[in-house]
């Protein structure tokens, strides 16, 4: 039984951490919801590419480094951890787009300026009025693109989209090069992390892959995006054990009583099921198992109910001081909502893995 | 990343396997009618000493003990594989569990020699005499005393919540020996006869019809002090040592206890409240959902500890979540699906359905299986200073005589 990250895997995370504990964290974090601020962290962005994280998971072919899913989740959940102002995960789940469907020339195209840095790209499935991954609307037209996404994440200041638009067999995905597209910012209730407007009017677009490969990047995305929310989770967490650890009331830490202590632990009991279901998710992209469609919705949900519930927690438990405008809480309560909206809602992902389970049922029969 | 056996644990799981293929062939299928009591513990004992002669008893414990000398995975692959029979089992699982190490780790030579290997070939049943009226999530406060006379002790009092007491030879007793000492460091533990007089068995009656456990009265019990575990005082360094052993049983869901796969299962043959399959209703599919990510989230845990003990490593601190997730979510669960039913899940009985009843037995026994072994409100206190380091309570009698505190 070896259901564990790899060494290698830990030993990138452990680097992750520390190097974003240096540079990113909560004030880093707080230098960023400046009006005036720039979309990400250009230093720290040139230092995480120098070190090869956005070469992670590219093919050697194609100027990577070839890793597994195991290092993008390691670097996921260190970035979630520390709210690092890079778009790194947008950048992980492009990867994996590519990974999946991409032709050899689109790779040859598009991987060596990811690996490198010089290139950020983004997943744009979010619309206007479209609540769930299946309900998206803009269709693409002689290869032509029309209609808005929003809001997507990181997209001011990236230089490609993988755009998702419905299709005659469902959605599948194309990849926008920005240049050619209407991006503006849009504020969300993230302050930290900038999302912006995508408008395509007729814009050309590269297919990348059929409605198959999308419904497999959606499985993908979920397992890395549950270990950005497990990261993000644990830090409010950790924030909150501590604090607990030195606020005296009625003449004790408050950490003493079980109205407390139990709420922190239940913090941990919800961040460890998302990171069984996860690691579950990570497993079954490695070994291309039967299991990837319910291990990836069981972590979407587990991990969005750990980051939602530690989120609003961290604020009960700082009591007064976890509301004000100063307190680092709000940064963890408002990214649940980022995290949340990043690829659906936990109600269709729910669903997802009934539907997952029914097939496995139906398949067994 | 995979779920497969190192090639040895391959090996040692393919030779259990054809042993257990070979003598196991009667437990193939359950028993068509409930063994009773006396059927249970004939057949307990013959599959026992059988399992003995084969080296599948004791598997971590030492070579010097009678044991086997290898780790816990071996151990755990031992049982995965005898959970694919129907083998009787539970009736040597506190003793050989816990209280048989304590008295090879705490006993004297002689007393560990009379003791261990008779309990180990199964002739001997044993069990663990902490809980008391007064004393539960709080073990420490019991009130059972021991008085010493000559080379001999006295013990008066009474334990409640003991399994196969009924059927049990021996006991591990903690006792307090010093009330003028805080409550921490007057005990003492004993092994005790159960058949010494002075002994009363009666068995307790649970809410949910059933009968697993005892109390135990004791007046005027004489045990030997070359029965005595540890020194005296030492009796909560003892039962922790016990209680040690406890944790590596790993606290999964009840083998047969009902899962998201009784709820679906369910939820294709009843209609929704608001009309339609309820396999369709949202808000079934959302409490599927979450019985599976709880009830597979706990399996999924229980591999990761797996793993580490496969490299020779201490499980991470995940595991600590395991009960208290299992015990909730089968509360939840059966009581989602009865409400799904309507008033069959209420029937009971001879008119009442049959897949139904084991819901509703799922039902009471999780009320039960929330308290046993550390209640749902005490795992959450360990979770919280074990592993995330917080202060414990403020326990205004730790530091007082035991008989000075309110």
């Amino acid at each position: 039984m070896n259901f564990d990250f790899s060494d290698d895997a830990k030993a990138l995370g452990e680097q992750a951490a520390k190097l974003f504990a240096d540079k990113a964290g909560t004030a880093a974090a707080r230098r960023a919801m400046a009006k005036d601020a720039p979309d990400f962290d250009a230093a720290l962005w040139a230092e995480i590419a120098a070190l090869g994280w956005t070469a992670a998971r590219v093919p050697e072919a194609h100027g990577g480094l070839g890793m597994s899913a195991e290092e993008s989740c390691q670097l996921a959940e260190a970035a979630g951890a520390s709210l690092a102002v890079v778009p790194l995960v947008s950048t992980l789940l492009a990867t994996e787009a590519l990974l999946i469907a991409g032709t050899e020339a689109q790779q040859a195209k598009y991987f060596p300026g990811i690996a490198d840095g010089s290139t950020i790209a983004v997943p744009a499935w979010n619309e206007p009025g479209a609540v769930t991954p299946a309900t998206i609307a803009i269709t693409a037209n002689g290869g032509k693109l029309t209609g808005v996404k929003a809001p997507v994440a990181d997209l001011p200041g990236a230089h490609l989209a993988i755009v998702a638009a419905a299709g005659a067999d469902g959605p599948s995905l194309w990849i926008v090069d920005l240049a050619a597209a209407k991006v503006e910012s849009i504020e969300t209730l993230d302050l930290v992390r900038r999302h912006g407007r995508l408008t395509l009017n007729g814009v050309a677009a590269e297919p990348l892959g059929d409605a198959a490969a999308y419904q497999a990047w959606l499985d993908r995305a979920a397992v890395i995006l549950a270990y950005e929310a497990i990261g993000t989770a644990s830090a409010a967490m950790n924030m909150t054990v501590e604090y607990a650890k030195t606020r005296v009331a009625f003449g004790q830490t408050i950490g003493r009583y079980q109205g407390v202590k139990h709420k922190c632990a239940d913090m941990f009991i919800k961040i460890e099921l998302a990171r069984a279901h996860a690691l579950h998710g990570v497993a079954m992209i490695g070994s291309d198992g039967a299991e990837l469609r319910q291990a990836a919705a069981a972590a979407r949900v587990a991990s969005l109910d750990a980051v939602s519930f530690c989120g609003e927690e961290a604020v009960q438990l700082h009591g007064g001081i976890g509301f004000t405008w100063e307190s680092d809480c709000q940064f963890y309560y408002r990214r649940a909502r980022a995290l949340a909206a990043s690829l659906g809602p936990r109600g269709w992902w729910a669903d997802r893995l009934v539907r997952a389970l029914e097939v496995r049922n139906r398949a067994a029969a | 990343m995979d779920f497969n056996d190192t090639p040895a644990e391959a090996e040692y799981r393919a030779t259990a396997r054809a042993w257990l293929e070979e003598n196991a062939a009667e437990y193939r299928e359950p028993p068509e009618v409930a063994w009773k009591l006396d059927e249970f513990i004939k057949r307990s004992k013959a599959w026992q000493a059988k399992k003995f002669a084969a080296g599948y008893t004791g598997i971590t414990w030492p070579k010097a003990f009678g044991g086997q000398g290898l780790g816990p995975m071996q151990s755990i692959i031992y049982g995965q594989e005898e959970s694919r029979f129907h083998a009787p089992s539970g009736l040597y699982s506190i003793g050989l569990g816990m209280c048989i190490p304590t008295v090879f780790t705490h006993g004297s030579a002689e007393v560990a020699q009379r003791y261990v290997p008779k309990a180990l070939v199964g002739d001997e049943v044993w069990c663990q005499l902490f809980s008391e009226p007064s004393a539960g999530s709080d073990l420490a406060g019991i009130r059972t005393r021991a008085v010493k006379d000559g080379d001999e002790w006295v013990i008066d009092g009474q334990k409640v919540w003991t399994s196969f007491a009924h059927a049990s030879d021996y006991g591990i007793v903690v006792t307090r020996t010093d009330p003028n000492l805080p409550k921490h460091k007057g005990l003492t533990m004993f092994i005790v006869d159960m058949k010494a007089p002075g002994m009363e068995v009666r068995g307790i009656k649970q809410m949910s019809g059933g009968s697993d456990f005892n109390e135990v009265f004791f007046t005027g019990v004489r045990v030997k002090d070359s029965h005595r575990l540890g020194d005296v005082g030492n009796g909560w360094k003892v039962a922790l040592t016990t209680l040690m052993h406890e944790r590596l049983a790993v606290g999964g869901k009840p083998r047969h206890a009902p899962g998201y796969e009784t709820l679906m299962k369910l939820a294709r043959g009843v209609e929704a409240p608001v009309g339609g399959p309820a396999i369709e209703a949202g808000d079934v599919r959302q409490r599927i959902a979450q019985s599976y990510i709880n009830d597979q989230g706990i399996k999924l845990t229980q591999m990761r500890a797996l793993s580490a003990l496969s490299r020779g490593q201490m499980p991470g601190p995940e595991q600590s979540i395991s009960k208290v997730v299992v015990a909730k979510t089968m509360q939840d669960m059966a009581s989602f699906a009865l409400d799904l039913a309507g008033g069959d899940g209420f029937v009971t009985g001879a008119d009442g359905d049959p897949e139904l009843a084991k819901l509703q037995g799922s039902y009471l026994g999780a009320a039960g299986l929330r308290i046993a072994g550390g209640t749902d409100e005490i795992l959450r206190n360990i979770i919280a200073e074990r592993v995330l380091g917080l202060p414990g309570d403020l326990r205004p009698d730790k530091d007082k005589p035991f008989n000075a505190a309110a």
